[in-house]
Parts: C-alpha cells; structure tokens; sequence
C-alpha cells in the first residue's frame, strides 16, 4: 500500500522577507524594476564566515532555507536530498568563464570553479548536514522543482525513505539575464509591482529564490499539508490544458468544484499569460485564483514559491490579500490546486490537501 | 616595501574574497594559513596565481609556496627579490 507524503516544514529565501517564518507576506517589498534579487537573511547565522567567502549566492540562500526547513522538521539528518536548479550556480560559472577571457586562458583559479556546477547546492547541504544518502539535482528548466517533488514523492509512497530534503532554487546573474533581455524574455521597461500582472507587455520581471521542504511518510508536529499528486507535462496544446486539468482532478476522484482555490504562474507576459487567463475564464471561473509571481519575480524554480504560499494558507487559514487574483474568498482551504507553464511549455499540476 | 605590503593585503582581500577581513587587521608578520588568517590549500593556488598573475613570478616548485606565504613579510621579500 502507498503510504501518504506529507510537508512537515519549509523554509524560504525569496524576493520577500519569507526567511522570517513568523511572518506570512505581511510586509511586502514592492519594486519598480526588471529583476528583483532577494531579500538577503543574515548569512552569518547560518554560515560560518570561512565557509561562505567562497560560496555562491544561490548555495548560501539555500543554507538558510534548508536549514531552517531542517530546524522546523526537528531534523538533524535526512534520508535523501533533492534539489531542483534551472541553472545552478551559474554566477560562478558565468565567472569562471570571464576569467578565461579577461586573463587570455592564461591564469585560472580554482575557486569559481569548485563552485560552479548544478549540484553544488545539493552536495553542499549534504557535506554540512553529513548526510551520506541519495543526492540527486533535477536540472529540468521551470519543472525542475517538480521533479525534485516527483522523485520525492514516488521514494515516500514505496518507503525508500521516510523524511526528504526537497527544494528549489535558482540566482539571479548579470550575464544570463542579459541574454534573456536581448531575446525579450525580461521586460524591456521597468514595471511596479502592483502593475506587473497587468501590464499587458511581452516578457517577464526575472527574481530569484530558494525554497526547501521536508517530505515526509510520517506526519509531524509540524505538517503543513500533504502532497497528493502532481504531473508534469513539457508540451500541452492549448486548447487540450481544461480537459487536462479535470483529468488530473478526475484520476484523483476529484470534480473542479473539490478545489478551494487554484495557484496560477501568471507572470505579466503577454505573450503566455492567455494559457491562465482563459482558464480563469472558464474551467476556473467560481474557483478562488490566486497569483505569485508579482511577489517572487519569475525563474526556473519560482513555483517553489507558489509551493510555500500554498503550505502557508493550510497552515495559517490565511489568504493575503497580495495574493487574490479574483473576488472568490477561500473559506476553508482544504485542497489547492498549482499550476504552472512558462512560455507555453514545461506545464505542472501540484494537488495538495490540508490533513 | 611597505607600499607593496599594503598592496598585497588588499589582494589578499579581494581575491580571496576575506569579507570580514581589514588591511588594518593583519599584522605583517601574521601567519597567513593555520592559525592566523585561516587560509587554505584552496587559497594557496589562487595565491600562485596571482604571484604569476600580477607580479611575473611562476613558482617552479609548488613546495615553496610553504615559506614564501608565511606571512606578508615573506611574501613581500620573495616579490621584491624575483619580481620579473
């Protein structure tokens, strides 16, 4: 028999103060920009100095968000640790690389180097919290969290493991977010926060973040919810998403009026955001929608963060106002569904259920 | 040699990404690895480099490297003694 896979903690570093867990976006950080960094914790509670001159952003975030995922799971160690990355430490890749340019392939460090692979964070977390068990990193573009879920989940159900790391993240490097702007990925003007999901031009405003969870088969002191299922699908027509959907809710004995609330990764694009608006208007009409990604920026692991609101609702009965993206109120949460796609492709489906 | 001396702090600084770490904080003749600024096998390359990087010197023998980054001292008497 499958057992159940529950959320017993999380832990976040993300555009907003979510590193504080006290705290459920009470205090927003608006901008007025195309890229949004983080708001940056204190790392030297976390991490030794000597430790952290040499780690990149996108490893330190992770050791906050990891950590205190860890510290609210009462958990010094787990059975495995999986990370999703789009680009893993692509600072210090981007780095590395510079220096072979700038010095004539003449003189190269170690340092950018040691640091710059996908799997760095995954490995880090294990080396510091001494776990010797399986260690994998999805890098799958903006399903790589929901790999990382997926493979969690199916360890959980068989009981290969019974308590798992799991997380999400991505930084955010000058290089890579020039390549995407010249492409017109990133939005060409800078837009405020309250305007970004209407601001009916193409591309995105481009965050970053990192998001870490303890999957468990037992339920904890601190469960958040459980996961029940989730799909991935890298290339869905359009006009195939609606039947999609209900088929998801249906193969989990699930009808569209079962789900309290729907997450959406609508990111202000113009281009993509009509794959949500259209549901919006139709399959979802008298479901409450809610959105994210004004609040997080957009990035290969930025459902992490429609992740963690959705744990905060069960966990708080709280539906800020940020959030709402109609005027249908969730009263009681019981099930939320989150869906993403990101221009058109990589779509995911995440059901999770208050227990 | 005190102009290089300061000059090689605020390398060390930089290169070795020593955050918390002012050029007033260590003392020329501080033990740059171990005990005193804490280096390590990991520094000592990017230290070969920057002495071939910077100064023209290329350390033939890696083993060297042990005396010449004692401390500032060292280092700087080594730099002044072979710089290209």
């Amino acid at each position: 028999m499958k057992k159940e896979v529950y959320i017993n903690s999380i832990g976040s570093v993300s555009v907003q103060k979510t590193f504080d867990s006290t705290q459920f976006l009470e205090d927003i950080v608006t901008y007025n920009d195309t890229t949004l960094k983080v708001v940056d914790p204190n790392y030297k509670e976390y991490i030794p100095p000597a430790a952290a001159r040499r780690m990149a952003k996108g490893i330190k975030m992770s050791a906050v968000s990891s950590k205190n995922a860890m510290k609210e799971a009462g958990l010094q160690n787990v059975d495995a640790i999986i990370v999703g990355t789009g680009l893993g430490c692509l600072g210090d890749s981007e780095k590395f690389v510079s220096d072979i340019i700038k010095n004539d392939e003449q003189y190269l460090t170690p340092t950018r180097f040691i640091q710059s692979s996908h799997n760095t964070v995954a490995g880090s977390i294990a080396l510091d919290m001494g776990c010797k068990g399986y260690n994998f990193t999805y890098v799958n573009t903006s399903i790589s969290f929901e790999s990382s879920l997926w493979d969690a989940k199916l360890q959980l159900q068989a009981n290969e493991a019974t308590h798992i790391l799991v997380g999400g993240v991505d930084e955010m490097v000058d290089h890579h977010v020039d390549t995407h702007r010249f492409i017109g990925h990133v939005k060409d003007k800078p837009v405020a926060m309250e305007e970004v999901l209407s601001s009916h031009t193409k591309g995105a405003v481009i965050g970053e973040g990192s998001h870490f969870f303890v999957l468990s088969n037992k339920k904890g002191k601190s469960t958040y919810s459980k996961l029940t299922a989730l799909n991935i699908y890298n290339t869905l027509k359009k006009e195939n998403i609606a039947e999609v959907i209900t088929g998801f809710l249906k193969d989990n004995h699930l009808l569209l009026k079962d789900i309290d609330g729907v997450i959406l990764g609508n990111n202000g694009d113009i281009e993509y955001d009509h794959f949500y608006t259209d549901l919006c208007s139709s399959i979802f009409e008298n479901t409450p929608q809610l959105v994210f990604k004004h609040l997080s920026g957009e990035f290969d692991t930025a459902t992490g963060f429609g992740f963690w609101l959705a744990n905060k609702i069960f966990k708080t009965g709280i539906v800020p106002e940020i959030v709402k993206l109609n005027d249908k109120n969730i009263t009681e949460p019981k099930r939320l569904l989150l869906y993403n796609q990101y221009r058109g492709r990589n779509h995911s489906l995440v059901l999770l259920e208050k227990c | 040699m005190s102009n290089l001396k300061l000059e090689l702090k605020e390398k060390i600084i930089e290169q070795l990404n020593l955050e918390d770490v002012s050029v007033d904080e260590i003392a020329d003749n501080d033990p740059l690895f171990g005990d005193g600024l804490g280096l390590d096998s990991i520094d000592a390359l990017e230290l070969i480099v920057m002495l071939d990087k910077d100064y023209g010197i290329k350390l033939a023998d890696p083993k060297e490297g042990r005396k010449i980054f004692e401390s500032i001292d060292t280092m700087a008497a080594y730099i002044s003694a072979n710089k290209a």
